[in-house]
């Protein structure tokens, strides 16, 4: 139910004029849902972001996430690819 | 990769049967940022059940969900925050090691001093994500919390589950 809390709220705060991003973990509620922006983790729930005490993963997760505030073809509901996993096979 | 069939049964089942397009939003609202990362203004807001210890934790026994919010102060540490999340559908003990899992403060705060972003707001804002009853949420605190956000200026806001 987090994911769809995230969703409804995200959509509260765009009708007020702010910019939103979000991170999703279970993509069929988020589809259904439709905040403007989520990102799209392949992480389960309880950790959105990957990984505790892991700063650099985070970071690729939040820099994915600020992208997606460029788009404008809302709703938009792309997958979090993580580079520094597939550089490494 | 979190599915419904990774859930605990008993939450699949809930979930298979729960109306979420009820709740589905229609008209989808579109902000454009309107000016670069790096001059922006951003807030976190997470439905993670964080909160501080002298605030009062998130009510475990309303029907439907506590749709209720607490702000977080921007110079919080962020690891002394509490989770008072009620939900047995995920694991909590990542964000109990470090609540940048659900609550990015510090990696935010590492972005501001790099530049990428512009500043962060004064306050964030944490929910408890399990409403499973959220016309509250819809008609009032969210709304609530948007328009703080809005009179702090914010030009942009990064939301995060647990």
């Amino acid at each position: 139910m987090c994911v769809q809390t995230v969703g409804l709220l995200a959509a509260a705060i765009e009708r007020e004029n702010i910019s939103t991003t979000s991170i999703s973990l279970l993509r069929e509620i988020t589809s259904v849902i439709r905040p403007p922006r989520a990102l799209f983790v392949p992480y389960k729930m309880g950790f959105p972001l990957g990984e505790p005490n892991n700063a650099p993963l985070q970071h690729q997760v939040i820099a994915a996430g600020l992208a997606l505030l460029e788009r404008t073809d809302v709703p938009v509901l792309e997958n979090f690819v993580n580079n520094e996993r597939n550089m490494n096979k | 990769m979190a599915t419904y069939d990774d859930l605990l049964w008993s939450h699949r089942l809930f979930m298979k049967g729960y109306p979420f397009g009820y709740y589905a939003v229609d008209p989808v609202p579109c902000t454009p940022l309107g000016k670069p990362l790096s001059e922006a203004r951003i807030a976190l807001v997470t439905s993670a059940g964080v909160h501080l210890p002298e605030q009062t934790g998130f009510d475990h026994s309303i029907k439907g969900g506590d749709t209720s919010f607490r702000a977080i102060p921007n110079i919080v540490v962020t690891n002394t925050l509490l989770e008072s999340h009620r939900s047995s559908g995920f694991d909590h003990t990542g964000i109990e090691a470090d609540r940048n899992l659900a609550f990015p403060l510090d990696r935010f705060r590492e972005l501001a001093a790099q530049g990428v972003i512009g500043e962060l707001n004064h306050r964030h804002f944490s929910f408890m994500g399990s409403i499973v009853m959220p016309r509250k949420l819809i008609d009032e605190t969210s709304v609530q919390v948007a328009q703080m956000l809005r009179a702090d200026n914010v030009d942009a806001v990064f939301l995060t589950p647990a």
